[in-house]
């Protein structure tokens, strides 16, 4: 009785450290990446000295952040302090629990996959808000009040294009999601959906040209200001898994996953998770390209964009796709 | 089956602890962030009852949007706990009648539980194991109780219109930018060329 319990404990945790590592692996691997793009754009040659072609650069940032000694100000409040990296960091990876790879190759096949990673994406802002108001500083203060705003806002344009997207497929479950792009994907009938998405997401995670939390002009590191070593170490990776995160949700809602392009014998005969990776890398490399070219956002500009045009675009596309669907019988049974 | 027991006592007694921490905690801010915990834990609970869509939707709405909004009432009206327990005597009684309503309230609903049988046989839809329990409320709420659920989505964006109205006002001495006319000047309506006379200058209409 116990030792099958046992059993299945042991097993699951197998299965979830084979996800976490290849996540965790992946992360300091696009975190390399973003800064070769970045450098590329400026016609710099970026991080290339440690390991091959700089790929262990990473490693080494993270190692040493390991070995810095963790400073924690006297006025912080020291248990929301800790607990606010490891919030932001284990919420990152969670959410990667129901995102497929394959028709099988999937940790949680759960009913409410999309409503699961929707409702962990919205606890993200939690890390940020309990480490701007644990530090008792201004700036990080400033930062999470700023980012708190931002996050919310975006959450709820990305609730009206996963609506679109869950009117088309007919189900919330990521699987079915995917298959059901497999005459179309939807990126191409709802494109404009797509690019709001993309750009939410840059919102959601905070990237430039909309990463006014941490605007170092105005508020120092905004949220970050008072970490250091590991505290900050797990800041960092967090976010870029978030981001990384992102990259996946938008390849499963909208470039079909781990399906081939065409379903004809080079492509499909590549392994469908090997698909997902580059559909993952394709975005995340749009992501870093953003970061290089675009300026940032002012605030106020950055709220009209969320509230005024995404919101009303969104809701708007959400009632076409429905009326579309409906006077030309092509809901989803 | 015993495994289930011991996860539900867990989250079950994580959630009756962490709830009664938020009206004992002296810090308004730990007593936000326990009320969240309080409320995942209460969507663990459903998720563990096979209702995953309304854990899912009391974590995106309570949790994502509602629980943020409180944070940041009580994190920027910080520093005032005096006055606030200045007043507690005095509410006490107020509070004893809303706890009693309450406490009838559970009464009369654990009550009725023994027509759980009855009520489950005159519901209008059939309980289907083949369908997800996100189907099985769509298509409640969108037969039967269609009237009812547009009336509170109704009555909600009214209310919300309501309390923008409130907070709303113009202020007429306010530089604002157009970013459409921003974007939309060209050239010619923005630049002159102008050959200047020596200490003479050029006049600046505006």
């Amino acid at each position: 009785m116990f030792l099958e319990y046992l059993n299945i404990v042991l097993y699951d945790l197998l299965k979830i450290t084979a996800l976490l590592v290849p996540v965790l692996i992946a992360v300091t691997m696009i975190i390399w990446l973003d800064r070769r793009v970045w450098g590329a754009v400026q016609l710099r040659k970026g991080p290339n000295v440690v390991g091959p072609f700089g790929l262990l650069q990473t490693v080494a940032d993270a190692l040493k952040y390991i070995f810095k000694e963790v400073i924690i100000p006297i006025h912080a409040n020291k248990v929301i302090f800790i607990i606010a990296p490891i919030v932001t960091m284990s919420l990152a990876l969670i959410a990667w629990a129901v995102i497929p790879f394959s028709e099988t190759l999937v940790l949680a096949n759960i009913n409410v996959g999309i409503l699961y990673i929707f409702a962990v994406s919205s606890l993200g802002v939690y890390g940020i808000i309990m480490a701007g108001w644990a530090s008792n500083s201004k700036y990080p203060f400033l930062g999470a009040l700023r980012s708190a705003a931002q996050m919310v806002s975006y959450e709820v344009s990305i609730g009206f294009i996963i609506i679109n997207v869950l009117l088309c497929a007919g189900s919330l479950n990521l699987v079915d999601i995917v298959l059901a792009q497999k005459n179309i994907w939807y990126a191409i009938p709802l494109f404009p959906m797509f690019v709001i998405f993309f750009i939410s997401a840059l919102a959601e995670t905070s990237r430039p040209p909309f990463d006014l939390p941490e605007a170092e002009a105005e508020l120092v590191a905004g949220y970050q200001t008072e970490y250091s070593g590991m505290m900050y170490a797990l800041f960092w990776l967090g976010e870029y898994a978030n981001i990384l995160l992102l990259c996946g949700l938008g390849s499963v809602l909208f470039l079909g996953g781990w399906l081939s392009p065409i379903d004809i014998y080079p492509f499909n005969a590549i392994p469908s998770p090997l698909w997902l990776i580059f559909k993952i890398l394709f975005l995340f490399i749009l992501f870093a390209l953003v970061k290089a070219i675009v300026p940032r956002y002012r605030y106020d500009q950055l709220m009209r964009l969320g509230w005024k045009v995404f919101l009303p675009f969104s809701l708007f596309w959400v009632v076409l796709t429905a009326a579309f669907l409906y006077f030309f019988n092509l809901l989803p049974k | 089956m015993i495994a289930h027991a011991l996860v539900f006592y867990l989250l079950s007694s994580i959630t009756i602890l962490s709830s009664i921490m938020v009206i004992s905690s002296k810090n308004t801010v730990h007593s936000v962030f326990l009320l969240i915990l309080a409320f995942v834990n209460v969507s663990c609970l459903f998720i563990m009852i096979g209702a995953e869509f309304i854990g899912m939707i009391l974590l995106i709405v309570y949790v994502g949007a509602v629980a943020v909004l409180f944070l940041f009432v009580v994190m920027m009206l910080e520093g005032n706990f005096v006055k606030v327990k200045q007043g507690f005597l005095q509410y006490i009684p107020f509070g004893f009648f809303i706890a009693a309503v309450i406490f009838f309230e559970l009464i009369i609903i654990i009550g009725s539980w023994q027509y759980k049988p009855e009520f489950i046989k005159t519901a209008k839809i059939a309980y289907n194991v083949k369908e997800t329990n996100t189907e099985q409320i769509g298509k409640l709420i969108y037969t039967d109780f269609f009237l009812p659920f547009q009336l509170s989505g109704i009555i909600l964006l009214v209310a919300m219109i309501g309390a923008i109205l409130l907070t709303f006002r113009r202020r007429d001495n306010l530089k604002r930018q157009d970013i459409l006319k921003q974007t939309s000047r060209e050239r010619e309506d923005s630049i002159e060329l102008v050959d200047a006379e020596s200490n003479k200058g050029v006049k600046v209409n505006d």
